[in-house]
């Protein structure tokens, strides 16, 4: 199969604006949570934004359209001059074959809540005309697509917390099948509201100290967090051609459902396994291969358990030999963004030849028994393992990325750095 | 109630909720058309919901279609009322 490479990448996060601003706080052991909640503070869209597309876009859309221009900026596309950022004629590819897919778990809940507001307050006659535009989930892909006249497919992709994950598997396979030469892809998500709260709050999902603490025995539930991220993707041969630096690849992805329950995980792994398996035949390499997992990680009792069970089917005994860990436990979870943020924070780190750390875990849980790399960084495969292979610093480097979602929804990105 | 309400009102509401709508407030005349004030069809759905809350005047999508500028929209208010 074609090999599809990462040229550019966005990301705003709890950690502030950027992506490596992201990696280099996370990695430095920072956590942006904060009172119980990872929310982007440092964000003003209006850095970003006109005053007219702040107004038509939910904030949601607004960390998207952020993420996706320093994504572009990144990858040496052209953002047009003057503040016109349409890019038609300016980017490396006719705009009928650049896709866009964005992924998001909820959409833009804030209109809706505005709407209902409004609605129960001062009547329907009064809800926006915009309400609509901005609280559908495929407002992001829309916005991304309109604001750098990107022509070729674009739409969302909905799978709660595994759906940034999903969005850059569709973007891959569309890379494959030659439906486009490029695609930005990513996910975006701005939940933090009243409502979510106490929504996920109902399903005792959120952690009530709310401490974001993975695979640690006090874990007590996830953290909410909002964000965005997005990546330039290219075929290889196309990237080279036109000189771009290749941050990293897709080597693979693999997806699965657990059909199981509608929240809760298989207890064995299975589904999150076979997942990774997935993405691992994808890549043509072996459990052997990989350097690093970048866990999915919650904080949710159900969730550590389980994952740490199914890294465990899949990887067997080099399962032991690698690190894994959560960037959860330094931003929180940002859900519907989550697999986006993570493909990017993983393949910073894998750049770095750094293995981030599980902040906050001190006490693993019994029977958690992985090397989640608890509180501060260390230096990633410096040795081989014994097999042979080269060190780390002489070849490219292997991780994978979990994303799991309600709805047993199992996506694995399998990422190399150079 | 029209007795009450002078077009400089009316022309006072619709500039500032242009503004709001994000049109540069320099660009705003009795001439300007709405596509070069980057005015379009949602923000006129909007300002319909303004005037209907401000006078109690439903302004209808078909009547709305038909406002090219500034000068229209508020001659169109001012007939309603």
């Amino acid at each position: 199969m074609e090999t599809i490479v990462v040229t550019g990448v966005g990301a705003v996060t709890p950690l502030g604006v950027g992506a490596r601003t992201m990696h280099e706080r996370w990695s430095a052991g920072v956590c942006g949570v904060v009172d119980g909640e990872g929310a982007c503070a440092d964000f003003d869209p209006r850095e970003f934004l006109s005053a007219k597309e702040v107004r038509r876009a939910d904030r949601f859309t607004q960390l998207a359209l952020a993420a996706c221009q320093e994504a572009l900026a990144d990858a040496g596309w052209s953002t047009g001059e003057d503040g016109d950022r349409s890019g038609v004629g300016g980017h490396p590819y006719a705009p009928e074959r650049i896709g866009c897919v964005l992924g998001t778990g909820i959409g833009g809940i804030g209109t809706l809540v505005d709407g209902q507001d409004t609605l129960r307050e001062r009547g329907g006659q009064y809800v926006s005309p915009l309400s609509v535009p901005l609280m559908m989930s495929n407002a992001g892909a829309g916005a991304l697509s309109m604001a750098h006249g990107l022509r070729g497919p674009s739409f969302a992709v909905s799978s709660a917390c595994a759906s940034g994950a999903h969005a850059i598997g569709s973007a891959l396979r569309m890379l494959q099948t030659r439906e486009a030469d490029a695609v930005i892809a990513g996910g975006s998500e701005a939940g933090l509201t009243p409502l979510a709260r106490a929504a996920f709050s109902a399903l005792d999902a959120l952690s009530k100290v709310g401490i974001s603490r993975p695979f640690d025995a006090r874990r007590d539930g996830f953290v909410m967090g909002e964000g965005a991220a997005v990546l330039v993707l290219e075929r290889a041969d196309a990237a080279e051609a036109r000189g771009a630096r290749v941050l990293g690849v897709i080597r693979g992805y693999g997806a699965t459902s657990d059909a199981h329950h509608l929240t809760a995980p298989r207890e064995d792994g299975a589904g999150q396994a076979a997942a990774m398996t997935a993405a691992l035949a994808d890549a043509g390499v072996g459990p052997e291969q990989i350097d690093y997992v970048n866990a999915h990680g919650t904080s949710t009792p159900l969730n550590d358990r389980a994952e740490t069970a199914a890294i465990k089917l899949a990887l067997g005994e080099h399962a032991k030999r690698i690190p894994v860990s959560s960037t959860k436990s330094a931003i929180g979870h940002l859900l519907g963004a989550a697999g986006a943020v993570e493909a990017v924070a993983t393949l910073l780190a894998l750049r770095d030849r750094v293995a981030p750390p599980t902040i906050g875990l001190t006490e693993p849980d019994e029977g958690l028994d992985l090397d989640y790399v608890p509180g501060s960084a260390r230096p990633l495969a410096l040795n081989g393992y014994g097999d042979g292979s080269a060190h780390g610093e002489e070849r490219p480097v292997l991780a994978l990325s979990n994303s799991f979602g309600f709805g047993g929804h199992n996506a694995v990105l399998c990422l190399e750095a150079p | 109630m029209s007795t009450t309400i002078t077009e400089d009102q009316i022309e006072s509401l619709v500039v500032e909720s242009l503004q709001t709508f994000g049109a540069n407030p320099e660009d705003i005349t009795r001439e300007a058309t709405f596509e070069a004030l980057d005015i379009d069809s949602l923000d006129l759905a909007e300002l319909s919901q303004i005037v209907h809350e401000q006078y109690g005047v439903e302004l209808k999508g078909s009547d709305v279609a038909e406002v090219k500028t500034v000068d229209d929209a508020i001659k169109l208010i001012a007939e309603r009322l």
